[in-house]
């Protein structure tokens, strides 16, 4: 299907270059204007197709990471609790373990980046405690 | 052995002497144009990766070549004016620009064949998470509208006297994608090159100033404060699925775009799949700097005096300016519709992020956020426009390319 809206664009394209290009290099304003929101449509449909795209992958993938989250959900109690609490080792340099709350990884990792370059600090030698989202 | 016979001759052979024939004095202004070029890369920081080479491009032709009968030039633009002239022997003969041509325009051949652009384009690709897109795809909306700059200034240049490939190569200026404007412009219109390119370069780096004002005019204080929730995260897959879908379907919509979507895509699976790190790392930086040294000097080059000291110079640089603000507006008013249909969650200062300059836009839109609101944190939700920008571009250009050629 996409393949088939392709060659339907490029048609398009073709048959706006002859129109475009019959009068010479120089083009009279009322082509210009036709080129020009011929040219900006294609781009939003080139991109709009391409979000539904998107859209439709995402969600095959966010359907099928659900699936996969209920399947161990189910068997996860006993093994947890059988298993000891380890505890995380440290990785080498680090200053300890920052709490997060209600605050993705990413963030984090921003808002660290962005504190030390604004102390003008390098990162190992600040000491993060916690990361709280105000509300 | 005569000594002022030998005087005569040197000073006959000198450069100091052609500033003096004929047309000699715009090799002067040149000079000065690039030595403040110069200042603003190295002392602004106005984009300087590629801003000192193109300046110092622009300085070694402009000592260099006077014109037609300058042997010694290390750029030759009467070579690539008979390189594109279909009725001389020389027409598309690379031989005879290795024969005869100087170091510049040996590396020129790299522009000219559309090299450097798509390997600048890899590198961006394999620097590039597209992650912020992939979990929000309204983005690409924004990345289109953000093209608007690019047609109007087109439509601009078609009023202002501009044939059709000059008109679009000028345009794409609003697509704020420095190898895409390259790209676009040794195809259509070569002779306009080195004013686009430091026009292009330029406004990417006036970003921080031309944006903001722009910005605050068109949206209120409270759409501004508007503080975005967190999008989904994207599983490792998709990343890998993503430039290979991208890569078909651009590619079969618009086959112009191949030499720059390809390689976008390519450097961006290289990053994600997991297995190519050593590719993937020296895309990103050993490659990518040498086609930067490359570029940036041989850009440069196209900006001798008798070519780049006109009136059209002058239009391309205001036409540049009004497809950075346009292209800008677009964004941004995409964005208020967006922040309207989705009752105020989308915050529509990452609209003007739509223009592509991959970070420095999405930086804008954080700043202006978080001025609005110091809780604001944009950054993430403004690079999904920004890469969105960078194919919608490719697209444009892709368009202009298919029509125009």
């Amino acid at each position: 299907m996409v393949e088939n809206t392709t060659i339907a664009v490029t048609e398009i394209a073709t048959k706006a270059t002859e129109a475009t290009t019959e009068s010479g290099d120089k083009l009279s304003i009322g082509e210009a204007a036709v080129t020009a929101i011929f040219g900006y449509s294609v781009v939003f449909a080139g991109l709009v197709i391409l979000m539904i795209v998107l859209y439709c992958t995402g969600a095959y993938f966010k359907s099928k990471e659900a699936k996969s989250k209920a399947v161990p959900a189910n068997n996860a109690e006993p093994v947890q609790k059988a298993a000891p609490a380890v505890e995380q080792k440290l990785a080498p340099g680090s200053a300890g373990h920052v709490k997060l709350f209600d605050v993705p990884d990413k963030e984090a990792a921003m808002i660290m980046a962005i504190v030390a370059d604004k102390m003008q600090k390098p990162l190992n030698e600040l000491h993060f405690i916690s990361i709280k989202e105000v509300k | 052995m005569d000594v002022i016979e030998t005087l005569k001759t040197l000073w006959n052979d000198s450069g100091f002497q052609s500033f003096f024939v004929d047309s000699g004095w715009k090799n002067l202004v040149m000079i000065v144009i690039s030595c403040l070029l110069l200042y603003l890369g190295i002392k602004k920081k106005f984009e300087p990766l590629l801003l000192v080479g193109i300046a110092f491009g622009c300085l070694l032709v402009n000592l260099s070549y006077f014109g037609e009968g300058s042997s010694d030039a290390l750029y030759h633009l009467d070579l690539w004016d008979n390189f594109l002239d279909p009725d001389h022997e020389d027409y598309h003969s690379y031989g005879a620009i290795l024969k005869h041509g100087g170091l510049l325009d040996i590396l020129y051949i790299g522009v000219k064949a559309g090299v450097y652009p798509s390997l600048i384009f890899m590198g961006v690709g394999a620097m590039t998470d597209f992650g912020p897109l992939i979990s929000n795809p309204k983005s690409l909306l924004l990345g289109a509208a953000a093209q608007m700059g690019v047609f109007l200034a087109f439509f601009g240049a078609i009023c202002l006297g501009f044939t059709g490939q000059e008109a679009a190569s000028i345009g794409i200026i609003g697509g704020a994608d420095g190898p895409t404007a390259i790209f676009l412009t040794t195809r259509l219109a070569p002779h306009l090159l080195g004013a686009i390119a430091i026009a292009a370069y330029s406004y990417m780096a006036l970003i921080p100033m031309i944006q903001p004002p722009i910005m605050k005019a068109l949206t209120t204080e409270k759409e501004r404060q508007v503080k975005m929730e967190q999008s989904r995260t994207v599983s490792k897959t998709e990343k890998i699925i993503f430039p290979i879908i991208v890569a078909m379907f651009v590619i079969l919509l618009l086959p112009s775009t191949a030499p720059l979507v390809g390689c976008l895509m390519l450097g961006n699976l290289w990053r994600e799949c997991g297995v190519t790190e050593r590719l993937s790392d020296t895309v990103q930086n050993a490659l990518m700097n040498i086609v930067t040294v490359f570029l940036g000097i041989s850009v440069g080059a196209t900006t001798a005096a008798t070519r780049f000291l006109s009136l059209e110079t002058i239009k391309i640089v205001g036409l540049g300016l009004a497809a950075f603000c346009f292209s800008t507006i677009g964004g941004l008013l995409v964005g208020k519709l967006m922040y309207k249909l989705s009752g105020g969650k989308i915050n529509p200062l990452i609209g003007s992020a739509g223009v592509s300059a991959v970070p420095m836009a999405a930086r804008v839109s954080q700043m202006e956020g978080q001025k609005a609101n110091p809780k604001n944190f944009l950054l993430m939700h403004a690079m999904g426009p920004n890469v969105a920008g960078v194919i919608g571009s490719a697209i444009a250009a892709g368009f202009l390319l298919a029509v125009f050629k």
